[in-house]
């Protein structure tokens, strides 16, 4: 028969010999590696109780900020949903109401704001775009879920606690890398 | 037999136009088009006596005429120059002009605060277009930005006497469009402001015309007033039999809710013909007109994304995979999402949405 190739290589079909039908000296050798991995560095780590540090460009769940006054940030300006590739934020606005000065940092504000989960491809733009320092990516995964309904995010889930009332849940919210 | 007009000879950044005697440089660029034409912050072609005060159509003539070939001493506003026959204008291939309109950009913008996210201007604003164009990046203006007391203008337009550029167009088209002019410029130098005397609620009809020809956001739409982003919106061309205007105008929909009713604008942003004041704020419904199709917007502008032109839509192939089925919807968002929700119709608010606008209590089932 012609062969295909050049690098075709016959199988030698030789009759093991006497130490290789013993089989214990390669046995023995495949255990020296197996043991000898006890005393390595272990590669895993208990994931629930342990986590491993974030890279410090980890872009995690979306975060609408506060400033130091505990107002909201966003002014539902647009720019997140037009720079989202994935046209996963829509947003609605409201004038901000005399009284309401301490809830709100600007004139208009987002009385709607929401972010589908299940379209974010956690791509930053939507933090880069932003003019007021208002959304960003945090250090925190989506959490997971059973059902799709749960991963369409309103302002209760996004918003961050208030740094007044709530200040160690607004350092925790803000991560590491902020403060 | 008319006796034949002569002709004059102008040259724009190397282009040779012919245009008849008495037009302004400005109108022989356009006639060019493109780039050459300067931009215009107050010059409106359809209102006499406008332009000559924002300077940002400022070009260099380097050659007078055929006649007297001398340049002009000092850069000229084409909206207010007119044409001699053999004159050489330069303006984009003039370092001199190009630096001169970066200068008047940031003079522009001096007093103009920074408020875009919250503008409703924002993204078909031409001081925005201008600054994007020709502005620095930063500002070196260190002092405070000039500010007035609100004045209210009535249930229809906004005020935000902060961002105005005092072009002056608002005040001809009062004067020229309405039947009694009641708004002006007040005071001047820095503390020039537009206001009524005293005030008193703009309600002419044709009066909502400004908010179409102010360049910048300062006369805006109270009826749409922070609805939306005009870049989410889908503009289209409508009609209406209208008894007092020609009722062509551009609807600006979010699905079958009108947010906004405005004219329609030709290529140089300018209102091709002024609608009333009926037409503009109380006709809200898709129902009060007849749908002509999409408005063509420049593949340039924020307002065109989104907005898919000439596409085809490809075949379903599921159903015919599936035997005729469709595939099963996990999700509907509209039945999760707490936008847009059918309950809250924002363009049957009179005015912005406020924060009772969203309660639960109000939301019709």
């Amino acid at each position: 028969m012609q062969a295909l190739t050049t690098k075709a290589k016959t199988v030698g079909r030789k009759p093991m010999t006497f130490w290789e039908k013993l089989y214990i000296p390669v046995i023995a050798r495949g255990m020296a590696i197996t043991f000898g991995h006890i005393f390595k560095k272990k590669v895993t780590i208990s994931y629930p109780e342990q986590t491993r540090p974030f890279s410090p460009v980890f872009r995690g769940v979306q975060v609408l900020n506060r400033d130091e006054q505990g107002r909201e940030r966003c002014t539902a300006c647009g720019l997140c949903a037009v720079a989202c590739p994935a046209e996963a934020i829509t947003m609605e606005a409201a004038e901000r109401l005399p009284g309401e000065e301490d809830l709100y940092k600007e004139e208009k504000y987002a009385a709607r704001y929401e972010i589908n989960m299940l379209r974010c491809i956690f791509c930053g733009l939507c933090e880069e775009a932003c003019p007021k320092d208002a959304v960003y990516l945090s250090e925190t995964l989506v959490p997971a879920n059973f059902n799709r309904q749960s991963f369409v995010y309103g302002k209760e889930e996004m918003l961050i606690p208030h740094p007044k009332k709530d200040p160690e849940g607004f350092a925790k919210a803000r991560g590491e890398k902020r403060s | 037999m008319a006796e034949e007009k002569k002709l004059f000879k102008v040259t724009i950044d190397n282009i040779t136009i012919e245009v008849e005697p008495g037009t302004t440089i400005l109108n022989a660029a356009r006639k060019i088009g493109g780039e050459v034409a300067p931009p215009a912050m107050c010059y409106y072609s359809t209102l006499k006596g406008s332009g000559g005060k924002c300077r940002t159509c400022l070009v260099e003539v380097a050659a007078g005429s055929t006649a007297d070939p001398r340049p002009m001493p000092k850069l000229v506003a084409s909206c207010r120059t007119n044409v001699m026959d053999g004159m050489i204008v330069k303006n984009i291939t003039s370092e001199k002009a190009l630096d001169a309109r970066k200068g008047i950009v940031e003079f522009l913008l001096i007093n103009h605060p920074l408020d875009c996210p919250i503008c409703d201007q924002a993204g078909e604003c031409y001081l925005q277009d201008l600054s994007y164009e020709h502005g620095e990046e930063g500002t070196r203006y260190e002092f405070k930005r000039r500010t007035f007391e609100k004045h209210d203008i009535g249930p229809y337009i906004q005020l935000h006497m902060t961002r105005c550029i005092l072009c002056y167009r608002c005040v001809y088209v009062a004067d020229q469009l309405t039947q009694k002019r009641e708004h002006g410029i007040l005071d001047r130098g820095d503390q020039s402001e537009i206001a009524t005397y005293i005030h008193k609620a703009l309600e002419n009809d044709f009066i909502g015309n400004v908010i179409d020809v102010c360049p910048v956001g300062a006369l805006t739409d109270k009826t749409f007033r922070f609805k939306n982003r005009v870049w989410f919106l889908k503009p289209q061309d409508a009609h209406r039999d209208c008894p007092k205007c020609s009722g062509r105008v551009t609807l600006w929909n979010r699905g079958d809710e009108v947010f906004r009713v405005t004219a329609r604008k030709d290529q140089w942003g300018e209102v091709q013909e002024f609608i009333c004041n009926e037409c503009r704020f109380e006709k809200k419904k898709t129902a009060d007109w007849v749908i002509e199709g999409p408005t063509r917007i420049s593949r340039h502008s924020v307002i065109s994304q989104g907005h898919y032109v000439d596409t085809v839509e490809p075949r379903e192939t599921l159903p015919a995979v599936m035997g005729g089925r469709k595939p099963k919807l996990l999700m509907d968002i509209n039945n999760v999402s707490e936008v847009n929700r059918p309950g809250i119709d924002l363009s049957e608010i009179q005015g912005p949405a406020h924060s009772m606008d969203f309660d639960s209590e109000n939301i019709k089932p």
